[in-house]
């Protein structure tokens, strides 16, 4: 341990604000994109689920079509 | 070769493949960023000269490192998608640009808040802060490219040549420290030199560069995934992948 105390730790001998503030910075920019990657598979989840009812949709009205033709 | 290559040109035999190592690359990622970091912040010995603000290398040199790594990954995609026209390809150079500009913003906010302390100033226009700022313009550039155009290949054509193009800004930033004087500080890890670092104090910062690399990895991996289901959403084995059995029957 480079440290005789939590304190000291904390004071970075004096360079505690740069050295945290780097670490902090850093630390906040990562989870800012773990987060966007992650919520990402959320977002594709509702596109395809749209995607699925309007073929559906479309499906049935041209299965409606065809046998209104038909009579 | 080719035949053991060819089925991870399409993009289902990649989603599978990326998905397996996922996990393993993420554990490993966390688990040598974390003893790299503390060993970095807590154990190593404080610098005779800089005191305990050099501490700020941990992140800051694997960042810049990787920084530059991951647009040398991203132009290797760009001209293979480029050449021989693989999609894949085409979507890692989306997955890796957004990583990369975020481990360039580390680097130069890291080097700013180390060169307050130690320079006086928190930024001056040397030709390694400014070709490291270059960088970060370039990978904003690929990204705004990739998806300025409605058709998806086009913007990846467009975004590849300006990544090739920019692949020229790499050994300027790794040489702009001996070709102009500057207030950085040369290389501390090199391939052919003995390193310019005490031992105790060089092994976290390898640790801590492993780790970087992992992580990079692992972002690109999770990004290139999402990347794969975006672009064949209307398969019907993307449709299995994202949504549950049940949903499906009603």
């Amino acid at each position: 341990m480079a440290f005789d105390s939590f304190r000291d730790f904390i004071l970075m001998g004096g360079y505690g604000f740069f050295v945290w503030l780097s670490f902090g910075v850093s630390f906040l920019a990562l989870f800012a994109l773990l987060l966007q990657s992650v919520l990402a598979r959320r977002q594709l989840q509702l596109d395809c689920a749209r995607q699925q009812h309007r073929q559906q949709r479309l499906a049935k009205r041209q299965a409606a079509t065809v046998t209104s033709a038909k009579e | 070769m080719w035949r053991w290559l060819h089925p991870y040109a399409k993009g289902e035999a990649t989603y599978q493949l990326l998905g397996r190592w996922l996990p393993w690359v993420t554990a490993l990622a966390l688990l040598s960023l974390t003893v790299g970091l503390v060993w970095g912040l807590a154990f190593a010995p404080a610098d005779y000269q800089q005191g305990d603000s050099y501490r700020i290398i941990y992140i800051h040199v694997p960042a810049a490192i990787l920084s530059m790594g991951a647009y040398a990954g991203m132009a290797i995609m760009a001209f293979i998608a480029l050449v021989w026209q693989i999609r894949t390809a085409e979507w890692s150079i989306a997955a890796i640009a957004p990583v990369g500009a975020v481990l360039t913003f580390i680097a130069l906010f890291t080097g700013a808040a180390w060169g307050k302390p130690m320079w006086g100033t928190w930024w001056v226009w040397d030709a390694r802060l400014t070709s490291e700022l270059i960088l970060l313009f370039l990978y904003a550039g690929v990204m705004a490219l990739y998806y300025a155009f409605e058709d998806a290949r086009t913007g990846a054509k467009a975004a590849g040549i300006l990544a090739l193009v920019g692949v020229i800004n790499l050994p300027i930033i790794h040489f702009s420290v001996e070709w102009w004087n500057t207030l950085h500080q040369g290389a501390t890890i090199t391939k052919f030199a003995k390193p310019s670092m005490a031992t105790e104090m060089l092994w976290p910062l390898l640790i801590s560069l492993v780790g970087f690399a992992l992580m990079t990895a692992a972002f690109v991996m999770l990004r290139l995934r999402h990347g794969i289901l975006r672009h064949e959403l209307h398969r019907p084995w993307v449709r299995d992948e994202l949504l549950d059995p049940q949903q499906e029957q009603s």
